[in-house]
């Protein structure tokens, strides 16, 4: 009950706290928006035909993605520069506890991003919002950004350690939008890029979502999806015990 | 004249070492480096995928554009990070010549931003095939350099709004991620509505993108010397705007008390 009760007050405190922050605004609605545009534009110019509906529910999910990622990063160095990270670590729960539902908000508001780029879609360049499985969709929608939540529960356990972590932000973006294939198929990369795919869950999420909106096997990716979720959350839980304990034995959790 | 020199470079090294936040190794690889890298592969493979254009249009558009990683931010911190640390009361109550203040920030930004386009094309070669001929790699360079100077210069417009501004970051995201659409970076303009074109065309890179491809595929400098004269012009024009408002932003701060608040 006490764990249920961390998880929603830390839920909505940081889902209040993200909704005035200009920069989740940029990145959760406007990026996703611009980088959509750009993709219709060229999947438009090019020669693959009825791809739209690909090409806004992939820039979506990269802007769950950006949320996630630079949320994970941000809400460990943001309590680092406001000096509450030691307050966090120096509670009784779990700091794990305390940062899952902080991850779960960053996801959730990436959601703003699916959205968005569905509804602009729509309205600039009239793609179909015609699902093939409305109900799947609506199932894998919030497995996905669960999911994705609790990838950057691990991230940001390695964030407790690493100073730079927005650097770490600023790097894995476009690494993870390319070997998810959130916007492109996977198979126009090198074979040995596979199985790095087959471990993230946007891969699985995406797969799940678009197989759901244009016709395709849905569980799959679904169970594949949610089986990274909760593996996420059993690493989670060891990694910030682990980081945490070296960043005290080493004296680094206040460093910026 | 010898100490407006010494403001304009001295100056301006110390202010990007100081202000710049990416400066050191553990940001500035991931950030400068491997961000543009991921950003030319993404784009490429985007491209190849969406069967648009030819490969080295991704590379040279996406190459020449990462150097508003530097142009851009850099600038916007060279500048409006003196309000943040608390310097530019200091700063402003020295008798130092603006203009040199100003533009000597510049110096430093425009070489890492050339810095920062001269990897993302060896990356391009190394990783994505791009082969233009060894002939073409100083006209290549030429439309390079001025092109980082324009976007040198749009980032100071930027940074001046930063005095005064709460949150320049954001701007200088959006502008960032704004480039990618008006700029013709990875989609040619005539594919873009008319107005979208015609923004386009005011910004830095657009037409420094235009002159690159055309060298790449063989052109020489002569061929695209209005493309690039363009570009130099439009750098004149934004730097020009940017030392104006810094001028008339530093002149209301003062005048309304407001030079530190934020």
């Amino acid at each position: 009950m006490s764990a249920l009760r961390i998880v929603w007050s830390g839920f909505r405190t940081n889902l209040k706290m993200l909704g005035t922050s200009s920069f989740f605004l940029l990145t959760s609605t406007v990026q996703p928006v611009i980088f959509a545009t750009v993709a219709f534009y060229m999947f438009r110019s090019g020669g693959r035909s009825g791809t739209l509906l690909y090409a806004a529910l992939g820039a979506g999910m990269m802007g769950v993605w950006s949320t996630t990622l630079f949320g994970s990063g941000g809400m460990i160095q943001w309590q680092r520069w406001q000096g509450t990270l030691e307050i966090g670590v120096a509670s009784p729960p779990s700091l794990a506890l305390v940062y899952l539902p902080f991850s779960l908000a960053n996801a959730f508001t990436g959601m703003y991003a699916l959205a968005a780029t569905l509804v602009w879609g729509r309205l600039v360049f009239g793609v179909p919002l015609h699902f093939v499985h409305p109900w799947l969709f609506l199932l894998a929608l919030p497995a996905t950004v669960v999911s994705l939540g609790l990838m950057g529960l691990v991230l940001a356990s390695t964030f407790v350690l690493y100073r730079y972590a927005n650097a770490m932000s600023n790097l894995l973006e476009y690494p993870v939008w390319i070997a998810s294939g959130l916007i492109f198929s996977t198979s126009i990369l090198p074979g040995w890029t596979r199985p790095v795919s087959w471990v993230l869950p946007p891969y699985w999420g995406i797969l799940a979502l678009r197989h759901a909106a244009l016709g395709g096997g849905v569980w799959g990716p679904l169970a594949a999806v949610l089986g990274l979720g909760l593996a996420s959350i059993v690493v989670s839980f060891f990694t910030f015990r682990w980081f945490e304990h070296l960043s005290r034995a080493r004296a680094t959790l206040a460093l910026t | 004249m010898r100490r407006w020199w010494s403001t304009f470079f001295v100056g301006g090294v110390i202010a990007y070492r100081g202000l710049f936040n990416w400066i050191r190794p553990a940001m500035y690889i991931p950030t400068m480096l491997g961000s543009p890298l991921f950003q030319l592969i993404f784009f490429t493979k985007l491209g190849q995928y969406a069967q648009a254009e030819s490969r080295d249009f991704y590379i040279v558009g996406n190459s020449v554009q990462v150097c508003a990683m530097s142009s851009v931010y850099g600038m916007t911190m060279a500048v409006a990070n003196e309000r943040w640390f608390g310097t530019l009361g200091p700063l402003l109550a020295s008798p130092a010549n603006r203009a040199a203040v100003f533009l000597g920030r510049g110096v430093p930004v425009l070489a890492n931003g050339i810095l920062v386009s001269a990897f993302t094309f060896g990356a391009g070669a190394l990783l994505l095939g791009f082969r233009p001929g060894l002939g073409t790699l100083p006209a290549l360079a030429a439309v390079v350099v001025v092109t980082v100077a324009s976007c040198t210069a749009f980032g100071m417009l930027l940074g001046s709004i930063g005095l005064r501004a709460k949150d320049f970051f954001f701007a200088a995201n959006l502008a960032y991620f704004l480039m990618l659409l008006f700029c013709g970076v990875n989609i040619p303009l005539a594919d873009l509505p008319g107005w979208m074109g015609a923004v386009g065309r005011c910004l830095p890179l657009t037409h420094g993108i235009a002159a690159a491809r055309e060298v790449a595929a063989g052109a020489t400098l002569g061929h695209v010397s209005g493309l690039v004269l363009t570009e130099a012009g439009i750098a004149l024009a934004y730097a020009a705007a940017g030392l104006l408002l810094f001028r008339i932003l530093e002149r209301e701060s003062r005048r309304s008390a407001v030079l530190d608040a934020y």
